[in-house]
C-alpha cells in the first residue's frame, strides 16, 4: 500500500474542511454560534485537515497502536469526539432547564406581585 | 402595601383541572372558616392548555401563573419559594385533581403544629380508608417503601402522596432544591438524608375527580425508572456531601 489515501479525496477532504471551517466560522460572524461551542468544530477541523496532508500518518499511527486497517481507527476517534461532544451538550441541555425553571418562578412572581400591586390601588 | 398574610399556605399545582379546581378551593375556604385556619391558598397553574386560568382569577384565592410548563416538581417549588420567600410558617401542598379531601386539611395542620415533625405526610395506607388505588400502584409503592427504608432507614406508607405539610426548616431546603420530575418519593429520600423527621398521619383520599393523571399506564415504566434513579443520584450525592 503506497499510499493510504488517494491522491483525489485527499483534495476533496481538504476542499471539504476547508469548507466547513468556513461554514463555523460564518456562523460566529453572525452571532448563530457562541464561540465556546466553535471551539470543539475547530479541534475537529484541525485535526481533519492534518490527516488530508498528512497522508500515511493514519497509517503510521495505526500501524504504532497495533490497527490493523487505518480507517477503523479514525472511525474510532470520531465515534469518541462525537459521543463526548452529544455528552457535553446534554450538559448545556441541563444547566439550561434549570436556569430556564428559576427564570419561569422569577417571571410568575413578578405577575403576582403586580397583580397584587394593581388590585390594591 | 400589601396585605396581611396568613401563617400558613396551601398550595395546589394545577394542570388543565378546570373541572375540580374550584369545588376544592371553595372547600378548603369552607374548612378555613369552620376551623377558623389562618390560611391562604396559592393555586399554581402550569400553563394549562384550558380553561383553568380563568376558573382560578374567579375563584378568593392567591395564584401563579407559570410562563412555561414545569411540570408537577417545578410547579411546586414555585409555590415552596413563594411560601418561604414570604414569611409562611408552613406549607401545604393538595393536588388539584381533587384527591385530597379539604376536610382532612385540619387533621395535618394540627399535627404540624404540635412542632415534632419538619414533614407531615397523608398517608392513605395507615387506616387503609378510602380511595385505595390500583393493584399496580401499590405495588409500586411498597417497592418505594422497601427502597426508602434500606436507604434512610426511615418507613413512610405511602410515599408518593401528594398531601403534605412542611414547616419553615423544610421550606427552606426545598427553596433551595426539588426534583423536577414525579418529586414526592425523591424528596422522601431527601429528607430523610437532611435528617429532617417525617410523620404520617392517616387520611381518606378519594378518587381524582377531573382531569387525567400525570402517570398513565405507558409512562409507569418510565416512572419507576426515573424515580429510583432520581432516588439513588439523591442518596449518592447527599452521602458524600456532594455540593448539590
Amino acid at each position: 500500500m503506497e499510499n493510504v489515501v488517494p491522491f483525489k479525496i485527499q483534495i476533496i477532504s481538504i476542499l471539504a474542511t476547508l469548507g466547513f471551517m468556513y461554514f463555523i466560522v460564518r456562523q460566529i460572524i453572525r452571532g448563530k454560534l457562541r464561540e465556546e461551542y466553535s471551539i470543539v468544530w475547530f479541534a475537529c477541523t484541525i485535526v481533519l485537515l492534518i490527516f488530508s496532508f498528512w497522508r500515511k500518518g493514519l497509517e503510521q499511527i495505526s500501524l504504532a497502536l497495533g490497527v490493523f486497517y487505518p480507517p477503523s481507527l479514525l472511525f474510532l476517534l470520531a465515534i469518541g469526539a462525537i459521543v463526548t461532544f452529544l455528552v457535553h451538550l446534554s450538559i448545556v441541555n441541563s444547566k439550561l432547564q434549570s436556569q430556564i425553571k428559576d427564570l419561569a418562578h422569577e417571571v410568575a412572581f413578578l405577575k403576582e406581585k403586580q397583580l397584587n400591586e394593581s388590585t390594591i390601588k | 402595601m400589601t396585605k396581611q398574610r396568613a401563617k400558613i399556605l396551601v398550595i395546589i399545582p394545577c394542570y388543565n383541572e378546570e373541572a375540580s379546581i374550584q369545588n376544592l378551593v371553595n372547600d378548603i375556604q369552607s374548612v378555613k372558616k369552620q376551623h377558623d385556619l389562618p390560611i391562604d391558598i396559592l393555586v399554581v397553574n402550569d400553563c394549562s392548555k384550558d380553561n383553568t386560568l380563568q376558573v382560578i382569577k374567579s375563584l378568593d384565592c392567591l395564584y401563579l401563573d407559570l410562563p412555561v410548563n414545569l411540570g408537577i416538581g417545578g410547579g411546586m417549588q414555585s409555590g415552596y419559594k413563594y411560601a418561604y420567600r414570604n414569611g409562611y410558617q408552613f406549607a401545604v401542598q393538595m393536588d388539584g385533581d381533587g384527591q385530597h379531601p379539604a376536610i382532612e386539611l385540619p387533621k395535618l395542620l394540627q399535627e404540624a403544629q404540635t412542632n415534632k415533625a419538619d414533614v407531615i405526610i397523608g398517608s392513605r395506607f395507615l387506616e387503609g380508608k378510602g380511595f385505595q388505588s390500583s393493584f399496580f400502584r401499590r405495588l409500586g409503592i411498597t417497592y418505594f417503601k422497601w427502597l426508602n427504608k434500606f436507604l434512610i432507614g426511615q418507613t413512610i406508607h405511602d410515599s408518593t402522596s401528594g398531601f403534605r405539610v412542611f414547616n419553615r426548616k423544610t421550606l427552606e431546603l426545598v427553596n433551595q432544591y426539588y426534583p423536577d420530575e414525579y418529586p414526592e418519593p425523591e424528596a422522601i429520600v431527601l429528607f430523610g438524608m437532611r435528617k429532617l423527621i417525617m410523620k404520617e398521619v392517616p387520611v381518606e383520599m378519594c378518587e381524582r375527580q377531573g382531569g387525567v393523571s400525570s402517570i398513565n399506564s405507558f409512562r409507569a415504566i418510565y416512572y419507576m425508572f426515573k424515580v429510583s434513579l432520581g432516588i439513588i443520584f439523591v442518596y449518592i450525592r447527599l452521602k458524600g456531601k456532594w455540593k448539590m
